[in-house]
């Protein structure tokens, strides 16, 4: 499912306007990664697709259905997000009803919930533990336990906000698997990310915010490399990007067979 | 006798089955800086946990061992006094926000107020804090308006005010940008530089080998390699025993086991060191 998104603006009761003209468009099945500072306006923009910001003005579409004219509840069909703390996600008493909860809510049949249910548990390694409390789990299992719950309701859309915050490499490889695995299903899926090195080696298309607008936006191997303009957001290029960089490769290396090959090919 | 000194410490909280630190003795000179990596669940915050004298004294459990900090055991102090020479940062910056300030100073001004701190010094002592950590802006938000990253950056602030001689801090830089990362990590070594002894959980390689002194890497709740970064951080039983390593690292060792990094050069844990032995990549 599309999204787009034009001339978004958007101010906090504050006065604090964090989103000044955003334009942005996302076709069915992308897999797009929202880079940039602390405050630059990255969960702000996202929670607009699923109705928990409203624009100031601008507009932001979800396929068909224009997110402003739309409850919460109807865009959870279309739009799952998995919030950044999942403390802030989580209720249930234990795993299953929790990953259980939103499918059920959007009324899919019993049979249709299993699968959903089963397939999410599967994929986030906590099949073994759907009778656990969430709060009995260290925080970065609640993190895969947020993840699976939003997951399970089959979204056409999905949203990650900042999901290796904390996670070591196994889990770390184990979000990039789920990722995969919707973009295979033909999701779209948006994450928020810090972890440039993730993002280079997960995602094909790379959006830089800066202060509430659009700093750079394109294929992941033209905006990594674009080292000064990304400072100005805070975010420095992956680091197989910047030891190119220093080598003084010409083409912008994302990940270590692209690194590998060009030192191959300069021994020559 | 090392300022930080940990004897046999073994520890399990309540309801749970096994202990998740399993002896560890470790000791840490003064002004050193000391990262701890490991796996999701190795004891990284429960160690922190240990420093900062939550463990036992918050969250019960069966301990044994020592923790000494300055001379002083934990088991002898209160959590108020242990405060006074150990500052901790949590993990989740949300958990650390007391809930009874309404701006980001008087966050910052929170455990000054409560040590008996005159108005005069607290006031300069919050400005120069927010200052090093870049949040002077911020100043008159109110901490719950904040994005992630702010707010972590506010925890942090709070117990560096504090001037702690001991600070620990459990992945302090996980909800930050990457150049704020950075700047984070050089405040810290600076701190470092001054005296204060610092202690952090990190999953953050590249940051850890070129600002820590020691790295420790705690699996299953023990000490499982402990050395300068360079030892540490390139060592395989990293990779064998589910750790993180930077791609530097990586990359030359698949290099290398393609013949394209002399087997002769340590592997790197920096960009300098990658940007050298690549440089002497040897030809086919």
């Amino acid at each position: 499912m599309n999204i787009e998104v034009r001339d978004l603006h958007f101010v906090y009761p504050t006065g604090f306007e964090a989103l000044k003209g955003i334009s942005i468009s996302i076709g069915a099945g992308e897999q797009v990664a929202l880079v940039g500072q602390n405050g630059a306006g990255k969960t702000t923009l996202v929670r607009h697709f699923n109705g928990l910001l409203r624009p100031a003005s601008g507009s932001v579409f979800i396929g068909d259905w224009d997110a402003a004219r739309c409850s919460v509840a109807k865009l959870a069909s279309r739009v799952g997000y998995v919030f950044q703390n999942p403390d802030e996600q989580l209720f249930s008493r234990d795993v299953g009803t929790e990953v259980r909860f939103g499918p059920r809510n959007l009324g899919y049949p019993k049979e249709k919930a299993d699968g959903l249910v089963e397939r999410a548990l599967s994929l986030t390694g906590l099949t073994d533990k759907v009778e656990i409390n969430p709060y009995d789990l260290s925080p970065t299992w609640r993190k895969m336990v947020a993840l699976a719950s939003v997951i399970a309701m089959d979204t056409p859309v999905v949203i990650f906000d900042e999901p290796t915050t904390g996670q070591d490499a196994a889990t770390i490889a184990r979000i990039a698997h789920v990722i995969a695995e919707l973009h295979a299903l033909g999701r779209t899926v948006i994450t928020i990310t810090h972890d440039i090195d993730f993002c280079a080696e997960n995602f094909d298309r790379v959006i830089a915010l800066s202060n509430g607008q659009v700093l750079l936006d394109g294929p992941a191997g033209e905006v990594l490399g674009q080292e000064e303009i990304l400072a100005r957001t805070y975010v420095e290029p992956p680091q197989l990007t910047r030891l190119g960089k220093r080598l003084g490769f010409k083409e912008t290396v994302r990940n270590q067979e692209e690194f590998l090959a060009v030192v191959a090919r300069s021994a020559r | 006798m090392a300022f930080v000194n940990l004897q046999n410490v073994t520890y399990q909280y309540p309801l749970t089955k096994s202990p998740v630190l399993q002896d560890i003795t470790l000791q840490i000179e003064e002004g050193e800086f000391v990262a701890i990596i490991g796996p999701n669940g190795a004891g990284k915050s429960t160690l922190c946990y240990a420093l900062g004298g939550f463990v036992p004294h918050f969250f019960k459990g069966e301990f044994s061992g020592m923790v000494e900090v300055a001379g002083k055991k934990s088991s002898d102090a209160t959590l108020d006094e242990w405060v006074l020479t150990v500052g901790l940062a949590f993990q989740n910056p949300f958990n650390q926000i007391s809930g009874a300030k309404y701006t980001v100073f008087e966050e910052i001004a929170f455990g000054l107020e409560n040590t008996g701190v005159p108005r005069e010094e607290m006031k300069s002592r919050v400005e120069q804090a927010m200052a090093q950590t870049g949040i002077t802006d911020l100043s008159d938000r109110s901490p719950y308006t904040l994005s992630g990253g702010q707010q972590q950056r506010v925890a942090l602030t709070s117990i560096l005010v504090m001037q702690p001689r001991l600070l620990v801090l459990d992945e302090p830089t996980s909800q930050l940008d990457p150049i704020g990362t950075r700047e984070v990590f050089g405040v810290i070594r600076a701190m470092a530089e001054r005296g204060m002894t610092v202690v952090m959980a990190e999953h953050k390689m590249e940051w850890i080998a070129q600002f820590a002194d020691r790295v420790i890497a705690l699996k299953d709740g023990a000490t499982l390699l402990e050395g300068t970064p360079q030892e540490v951080l390139t060592s395989d039983l990293l990779t064998e025993n589910g750790f993180g390593i930077s791609r530097y690292t990586s990359v030359a060792r698949e290099a290398r086991r393609r013949k394209r990094w002399r087997a002769d050069v340590p592997l790197p844990v920096t960009l300098d060191q990658a940007a050298e032995g690549f440089a002497f990549t040897p030809p086919s």
